[in-house]
């Protein structure tokens, strides 16, 4: 028999209507300044723990947004909360709030 | 019909000031253009080639300038000190007690460049590599090189989009609406000059909203390469060569990013001037959350303010292309007519 190499892809889809979004919902009602991101990525272009590992704020509170919460755990353990991200974020949001909001809605504290 | 002559003084001798100022003598009123610097021109003089279509800026200029004679009286290195008003004339005072009097008085101050140094994280005024889009310009119209300092040819070179735009942290939250085109326009140029270059642009939204922007875009990409990261610069810093090593997060591949220029370039937004605030605070000209002047109507009337005699025409409302500002300036010009032709009529009913 000949193999083509056909396998089975994980569907990449973000299934926002099944998703559950009451962890972002959350989050942006005890700090709604992350209403205001406007996705520039200077917050993760300047953080020390993004460039060490996978973790990404400005892609992480994205897809927490949009009910993907999969990775959320490890992702937010890897901040620092240093500030950094605080300092450069041209809209004003407090990143470091938003993170300690996601660690309180994942009992991490 | 009554012969109508009025004196109008115009503040600022820049592209805006300069079509009002033709418009209005047009129009048969007596005009006189007080300008800060010895020429007049404004920010136009220092450009080399205007988007989208690549004209020269001076020889646009020279056409402006050159309709600026016989009764438009011009002049030069004023220092506006005080603007007062009894009945319906204004005084306009400048340079140690010298005044002038006029029945109208034009405000076309246009804007400032955004002093660079403020966003200290890009290194401007402390690595001699990272120069403004003004400073570029000059570059083009052969005032400086278009080298490093070091007088090397760059091979990579970064555009910054903005800087002194869409940023709270430095208090200016607008969107200066001409950066992104000049900066692609300058890409372009770069390109022509300089075709073994790689040159990249970093940006958060590609604002090519005018008429043929995109097209220039399409070019940036088709035929000169150029490159597009999605994402505001972080920081930079100054490598043992003097060449940048630039932080971003490359938003659209989800990584960030590190990458070596030897010339970087800062979009500069447009910001208000300190006449702004000199007006707002001593005779009321009411100035919006950007910091520019707010008309009377931002639909039907972009000309006025609620100070009687007192208007405003160009990039002192807010950034606008050149197209836009001589437009404008057109407008107001038609608006001060007919403020004048009521000031008359009611003068004669009284
Ligand atoms: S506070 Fe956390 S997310 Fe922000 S820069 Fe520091 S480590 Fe990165
Ligand atoms: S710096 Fe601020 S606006 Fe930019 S992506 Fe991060 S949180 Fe959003
Ligand atoms: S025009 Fe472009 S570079 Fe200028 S402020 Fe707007 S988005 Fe930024």
């Amino acid at each position: 028999m000949n193999s083509f190499g056909f396998e089975i892809q994980k569907d990449n889809t973000i299934e926002y209507d099944k998703n559950d979004l009451s962890l972002a919902a959350f989050v942006l009602r005890h700090e709604p300044s992350l209403y205001n991101c406007i996705q520039c990525g200077s917050c993760s272009g300047t953080c020390p723990a993004s460039a060490i590992s996978s973790y990404q704020f400005r892609k992480m509170q994205l897809l927490m947004r949009r009910g993907e919460t999969k990775h959320l755990r490890e992702d937010v353990a890897h901040c620092m909360l240093c500030g950094k991200c605080i300092l450069v974020c041209p809209r004003g949001v407090n990143t470091r709030n938003v993170i300690r909001q996601i660690r309180i809605a994942l009992n991490m504290n | 019909m009554r012969a109508l002559k009025k004196e109008v003084v115009i503040i600022g001798g820049g592209p805006a000031g300069l079509e009002a100022a033709d418009s209005l003598n047009k129009l048969g009123h007596a005009v006189t253009i007080l300008e800060k610097e010895g020429k007049p021109g404004g920010k136009l003089s220092n450009w080399h080639k205007l988007f989208p279509d690549n004209v020269s800026a001076d020889g646009i200029l020279k056409q402006m300038v050159h309709k600026i004679s016989g009764d438009i009286q011009l002049i030069t290195n004023v220092k506006i000190t005080k603007i007062s008003r009894e009945g319906t004339k204004h005084s306009v005072w400048f340079n140690e007690g010298k005044c002038i009097q006029a029945e109208a008085v034009l405000v076309a101050v246009g804007f400032d460049l955004f002093n660079a140094s403020l966003k200290e994280e890009y290194g401007y005024g402390i690595y001699d590599n990272v120069i403004t889009s003004a400073e570029l310009e000059s570059m083009f119209t052969g005032q400086k090189s278009l080298a490093t300092v070091t007088g090397k040819t760059p091979e990579r070179i970064a555009f910054i989009h903005c800087v002194g735009s869409r940023d709270e942290k430095v208090g200016f939250r607008h969107c200066s609406s001409m950066c992104c085109v000049t900066g692609v326009k300058q890409a372009i140029e770069i390109k022509k000059r300089l075709p073994a270059a790689e040159v990249m642009m970093f940006y958060m939204d590609l604002r090519m909203h005018g008429r043929f922007y995109e097209d220039l875009y399409l070019e940036a990409q088709e035929k000169h390469h150029i490159q597009f990261i999605r994402g505001r610069l972080s920081e930079s810093s100054e490598n043992p060569d003097g060449s940048l090593l630039l932080k971003a997060d490359d938003t659209l591949a989800g990584s960030p990013i590190k990458v070596k220029a030897d010339l970087m370039v800062l979009l500069l937004g447009f910001v208000p001037t300190d006449f702004h605030r000199k007006m707002g605070e001593e005779f009321g000209v009411e100035i919006g959350s950007d910091g520019f002047f707010s008309p009377c109507d931002a639909h039907l009337d972009t000309n006025s303010v609620k100070t009687n005699g007192i208007f405003v025409a160009g990039a002192c409302t807010g950034a606008k292309s050149l197209e836009y500002t001589l437009a404008d300036a057109r407008s107001a010009s038609l608006k001060i007519h007919e403020f004048l032709l009521q000031t008359t009529s009611a003068n004669i009913l009284n």
